[in-house]
């Protein structure tokens, strides 16, 4: 045996073996690392957000105009407020995680399945509201019109604020050839497809009401104050640009068009928020997961808690995530 | 900051956190005209933003994460890569970024039709 077994000599020394030089768990390191892969994953995300928005700085959607919505105050202008609630909670939610884990270190059993369902509720809170803001975000708020080049045009009147489409656009007879029950269709796809205003209903209304103008997307800054804010056109260019250049309504936002500006703003929200609400999604289940495992007894038996610190961790992370994402497209 | 014991510190973030945020909304909310100023192509204004999001990401970090507490050799390995990295790609994209803005400005045809 002595010939096959390689003896280095440096068995209790700091290379033979056993010890820990960064003193944490192999599942906390692998934790760690996968964090750190991942915070990678949203920075590649978040720096071709910026990278797209420095393409189009000059036209890039204003946030506060986009998410002014808030739970049972229609029509009240409250930007970010809803948002920076999300915020709370997700961070309250960190809070009662931080205490979940703090409680596995007392052995303190009851307390951490009690911190550990508060997380998981706060979660939940989060993952709705998000719900929630795609929502408001998809329906969109006033409509707008798309130019050939694909620049978006928002209605205003004469005091800079903005009119809906509804309200100066009224439904008017329809040229639009009907199939009948035999072809199995009843129209075939239009350029106005799928919005309630053809192009021609809001060029008439606009004709009729002499009050009210188009706002660009395109950003100018306030030579007094330094304020960006949207270029508002003349009635003659307003005029003109409406009836020479706009080819269609555009009504909420998708992945192709957003009435709120450039439709990769659009894409980028839905791809960002949507990442990060998958992650908050599948943290709620691993939480739910080790909620359950505590409740059996399994770390009970197991004389140490550290599992609920390693889900923990995910857990910040997502709410570290979000602390960048609500700076990111919400504020700056 | 100094507290008793791990829970007061834990009460202790969560409420730094929360004034920094209501001091984050309140100032997006307001937008004062004298933070409208320029450094490094970003509004003072943004920089604000950016700089207490950096604040908040350090304390969730150290404190929820509890990375104050682990060998200084897992803080460096996971914090200095993803700092450098970070810088990098986002230098790189933003200057990018400009670039494509400029051209389509100085370009001889217009993208505003």
């Amino acid at each position: 045996m002595e010939t096959t077994v390689a003896a280095t000599g440096t068995e209790g020394q700091e290379w033979g073996g056993g010890t820990r030089p960064l003193g944490a768990s192999y599942g906390k390191l692998m934790m760690w690392f996968f964090i750190l892969s991942d915070a990678l994953t949203f920075t590649g995300f978040l720096a071709a957000y910026g990278f797209s928005r420095f393409k189009f700085i000059e036209e890039w959607p204003l946030a506060d105009e986009v998410f002014n919505h808030f739970p049972f105050m229609h029509g009240v202008d409250a930007p970010m407020f809803y948002v920076a609630l999300m915020t709370f909670v997700l961070i309250g939610s960190s809070v009662t995680m931080v205490l979940a884990v703090d409680a596995g270190h007392q052995m303190n059993k009851n307390k951490v399945s009690f911190y550990l369902l508060l997380t998981v509720i706060g979660g939940l809170i989060f993952v709705g509201s998000q719900a929630w803001e795609w929502k408001n975000f998809i329906a969109g708020e006033y409509g707008a019109v798309k130019t050939k080049g694909g620049k978006i045009l928002q209605f205003v009147d004469t005091n800079g604020d903005r009119v809906a489409l509804e309200d100066f656009a009224t439904l008017g007879p329809r040229d639009v050839q009907a199939y009948g029950e035999s072809e199995g269709i009843w129209y075939e796809e239009s350029g106005d497809l799928g919005s309630t205003y053809t192009i021609d209903e809001v060029r008439r209304g606009f004709a009729a009401n002499p009050d009210i103008l188009i706002r660009t997307q395109f950003i100018t800054v306030d030579g007094e104050t330094g304020a960006s804010e949207k270029t508002i056109l003349s009635r003659e260019e307003s005029l003109f640009k409406l009836n020479n250049q706009a080819v269609k309504v555009v009504e909420g936002a998708n992945l192709t068009e957003n009435e709120y500006g450039a439709p990769l703003f659009a894409d980028f929200f839905f791809f960002i928020t949507g990442f990060h609400g998958f992650h908050v999604f599948s943290g709620v289940i691993f939480n739910l997961i080790i909620f359950f495992n505590v409740l059996l007894g399994t770390y009970e038996r197991r004389g140490s808690y550290e599992m609920v610190e390693k889900v923990g961790l995910y857990w910040h992370f997502v709410d570290l995530v979000w602390v960048f994402v609500f700076t990111f497209f919400y504020l700056v | 900051m100094k507290f008793k014991n791990n829970v007061q510190k834990i009460w202790g973030v969560l409420i730094f956190l929360s004034i920094v945020t209501c001091v984050e909304v309140a100032l997006g909310y307001i937008k004062p005209d004298i933070l409208n100023g320029q450094f490094l192509a970003l509004k003072y204004l943004n920089w604000i933003f950016i700089i207490l999001t950096l604040v908040k990401a350090y304390y969730i970090t150290w404190d929820f994460m509890h990375m104050r507490d682990e060998v200084s050799g897992l803080r460096r390995a996971v914090v200095w890569t993803a700092v450098f990295l970070i810088i990098y790609l986002i230098a790189i994209l933003l200057v990018e970024g400009d670039y494509i803005y400029e051209v389509y400005k100085d370009a001889a045809v217009s993208f505003d039709f």
